[in-house]
């Protein structure tokens, strides 16, 4: 199943919707290429809705990582938004629930950024 | 219970797509033999895994080079071999994804993957190079005749 995202604004946060599989090659590469985008023009506070995600693999995962390390060093914050069970899982394996901040509420995890 | 056909093997290409045609046949393959979705899903991923590792890794995404992709079912477990045509690798040599210096490292999660999604999981260097790694899962039947004990899949080879 092909990656898709859709980007939108609420408040002040960019929020990116994605559907499908985080894996090595075209999925691995749109976050990657969509963090990019988003960096460049300008946003700061980032949220990745990843409610229709229910498969990510290792590049996935390090793609994830990139996009938090991307965002931290523009002095941004990337956040994490309605996880499936198995993602969660997953972060919580790798122990990256650790490094992001994992939110279950859109509206909530708007107003957390600082 | 383990499927008719005990021994599958597929050679397959350095290329992306293999990794998701060997994942989609071990999944079938899965749901044959009879474990659940989860299980399953498990598979299916140390498999992409292992094949990614292979691919990238392995063969440096080389063309020239294959990956031999076996599933043969023991008594009373999958085994799954993936061999690369690469230069091989120490187990012991791979960093520790769950370290704290590791945690924001990109790279380096699909054998610590393996490890937990599998009961067994060994690396060998192949018999004419490359690396080759060897899992297996319990198959579902055996789970409540042996009290969750299994053998190294090294010493059954």
């Amino acid at each position: 199943m092909t990656l898709h995202a859709t980007c939108r604004d609420n408040s002040d946060v960019a929020v990116v919707d994605f559907s499908g599989r985080i894996t090595l090659g075209e999925g691995s590469a749109l976050l990657r290429d969509t963090i990019r985008n988003l960096t460049i023009i300008g946003k700061k506070k980032i949220l990745l809705n990843l409610a229709d995600v229910d498969y990510i693999d290792s590049a996935g995962i390090g793609e994830l990582v990139g996009a938090y390390t991307t965002v931290a060093n523009a002095s941004g914050e990337l956040k994490l938004l309605n996880l499936t069970k198995r993602v969660h899982d997953l972060l919580q394996i790798t122990k990256l629930v650790t490094v992001f901040d994992v939110q279950n509420e859109e509206w909530t995890a708007i107003h957390s950024f600082k | 219970m383990a499927p008719q056909n005990k021994r599958i093997e597929v050679t397959l290409e350095s290329v992306l797509e293999s990794v998701d045609l060997a994942e989609s046949i071990v999944m079938r393959v899965s749901d044959a033999a009879g474990f659940g979705e989860d299980d399953c899903h498990r598979i299916g991923m140390s498999i992409r895994e292992g094949v990614i590792n292979a691919y990238n890794y392995g063969n440096q995404k080389d063309r020239k080079k294959k990956i031999f992709f076996t599933i043969v079912f023991e008594p009373e477990k999958m085994v799954v071999r993936i061999l690369d045509q690469g230069p091989g690798f120490e187990l012991s040599a791979v960093p520790d994804p769950l370290a704290e210096e590791n945690l924001l490292r990109t790279s380096g999660r699909g054998i610590f993957l393996m490890r937990a999604f599998m009961d067994e999981f060994i690396v060998k260097h192949g018999p004419e190079g490359g690396a080759e790694l060897i899992m297996a899962k319990r198959l579902p039947d055996s789970r409540h005749d042996n009290g969750g004990s299994a053998s190294s899949p090294e010493k059954e080879s």
